[in-house]
């Protein structure tokens, strides 16, 4: 399983066809506790960098762009009564959907995690 | 007369504080021309330390001012009854315009063993207010700006407690009344006050000793600094009003639900700024007024645009979620038919109509300490 990650601080973990999307420890870090997240219906479609879900942390409201064109297929509805899951652990728990993915050729837009790494610093 | 002082703006300006923020590791945003800290630990987990124990504030960057000289010139510009302002008092009241907007909301109070008052004023406003008093009080009053104190503000229910072990006086004080303290041989101004909606204290202290004090205070395992970002949620939940968000010059006292801040002598000889057409706006019921509003889900920010049955009614001016509510919360103008707590109302989030209810405020008990 290979993770990607976007300049707007998306993850993306890629299983067969399928795309896990969540956002960074840094981007969780640098929007401070999460207090609700606005999640896209199951079925719905999304081109790469459409607006796919809202996270909203004390301070502002922050969106979170499809990583990838696909349709979703699960959302995590764990952070319904636990949003705060996305500051305790953005890498797994406080996943936001799955997507099946569309074109594969979108995850070469996207950066590794040493790419990533050097975008953050 | 003429401002002094150092009032001129041009880079972001530090607090005395500012190296004791860093130290404790702030996450720092500009603000008001300054530099200040936004949170620390959290806003989430500084907000509610300060519900449950004791928050330090630095609140440096407001303005702090001090007025001499004939009362009757200062008191034509405000709303308050400064006759009736005794030593040792402290009240909250409103700069208006000609029209009776909203200039500024300030805090005035008459030190003992001091022969003027003592003026805190919003950090954004600061350069204007005075500009504005002194200007209007010219050759009649003196206004001096303090720009060598800074100001901190120590709220929470273990505040008092935290406090009196250094002041043991301080204890005495019941809200809004204000005395001068020595600690450790400095002069501190101390009044029961703040914006959080607990008790608490705000304590105005010579900048070159500003650190040292508050370091003195946070030794106090009760007590956390708490940055801008939990001041903001404390004081919404505390149903307080943020200037120019929650009033500006465009609103007057009767449309902000101020009134409580025009004293009665002012109101019966109709001699603030705009008073006549504050009072007929009141005898006539304004068209919008500010509410409360609470809902589940996202919550509103200030701009979301408030509609029902397809018509605009209103418009949202502070919002966010309320840690100690556990749910969002928020304040708007909303035509006053539409006022009442308990209407339902909807609140456009990013193209949807979301539910929302006004409410009434506070949205949490304040728990001011007014004597046993």
């Amino acid at each position: 399983m290979s993770v990607k990650y976007t300049k707007d601080h998306e993850w993306v973990k890629i299983d067969g066809d399928t795309a896990t999307v969540g956002i960074t420890s840094y981007a969780a870090e640098q929007l401070g506790d999460v207090v609700f997240v606005e999640l896209p219906d199951v079925g719905k479609t999304f081109d790469q960098g459409d607006e796919m879900a809202v996270v909203e942390s004390v301070k502002a409201a922050s969106e979170v762009y499809a990583p990838v064109s696909g349709e979703v297929v699960a959302v995590n509805d764990g952070l319904e009564g636990e949003p705060q899951k996305v500051n305790e652990s953005p890498d797994s728990d406080g996943w936001f959907v799955k997507l099946k993915l569309g074109d594969t050729s979108q995850l070469d837009s996207l950066m590794d995690d040493a790419a990533y790494q050097a975008h953050i610093s | 007369m003429p401002v002094t002082g150092p009032e001129t703006m041009t880079d972001t300006l530090r607090t005395p504080l500012y190296d004791l923020h860093t130290a404790l590791g702030a996450k720092m945003t500009p603000f008001a021309g300054y530099d200040m800290p936004l949170q620390y630990d959290g806003i989430m987990a500084e907000h509610k330390h300060t519900r449950e124990a004791a928050g330090l504030f630095d609140v440096s960057h407001m303005g702090q001012a001090h007025y001499t000289g004939e009362e009757a010139a200062l008191e034509k510009l405000i709303t308050a009854d400064l006759s009736a302002l005794a030593h040792g008092e402290q009240k909250y009241t409103l700069l208006l315009n000609e029209q009776g907007g909203i200039r500024d909301d300030l805090m005035v109070s008459r030190p003992f063993g001091d022969d003027g008052l003592f003026l805190v004023v919003n950090a954004a406003t600061k350069a204007d207010d005075f500009a504005h008093i002194a200007k209007n009080t010219s050759g009649k009053g003196e206004l001096r700006v303090i720009g060598d104190r800074a100001l901190i503000a120590l709220q929470g229910p273990q505040a008092a407690d935290v406090f009196s072990a250094l002041v043991p006086d301080a204890a005495k004080l019941v809200f809004m009344q204000c005395r001068v303290f020595t600690l450790d041989g400095t002069e501190i101004w101390v009044s029961r006050s703040g914006y959080t909606g607990e008790d608490g204290f705000e304590i105005s202290l010579p900048a070159d000793r500003a650190a040292e004090i508050t370091q003195k205070i946070l030794d106090d395992e009760r007590v956390k600094p708490v940055g801008l970002g939990a001041r903001d949620s404390l004081r919404l939940e505390a149903g307080l009003c943020l200037y120019g968000h929650d009033m500006n010059e465009e609103t007057t006292p009767v449309e902000a639900v101020l009134m409580w801040a025009v004293a009665k002598p002012r109101r019966e000889r109709l001699d603030f700024p705009g008073a006549a057409r504050v009072m007929q706006m009141l005898a006539d019921k304004p068209a919008r007024k500010r509410v409360g509003f609470t809902m589940t889900g996202a919550p509103a920010r200030e701009g979301a645009e408030i509609v029902k049955d397809g018509q605009t009614i209103g418009v949202v001016t502070s919002g966010g979620f309320g840690p100690s509510v556990g749910g969002p919360v928020g304040m708007a103008y909303i035509d006053t038919e539409f006022g009442a707590p308990g209407t339902e109302i909807e609140i456009l989030l990013r193209g949807k109509a979301r539910p929302a209810q006004v409410t009434k405020m506070p949205f949490v008990e304040q728990r001011y300490y007014r004597g046993e």
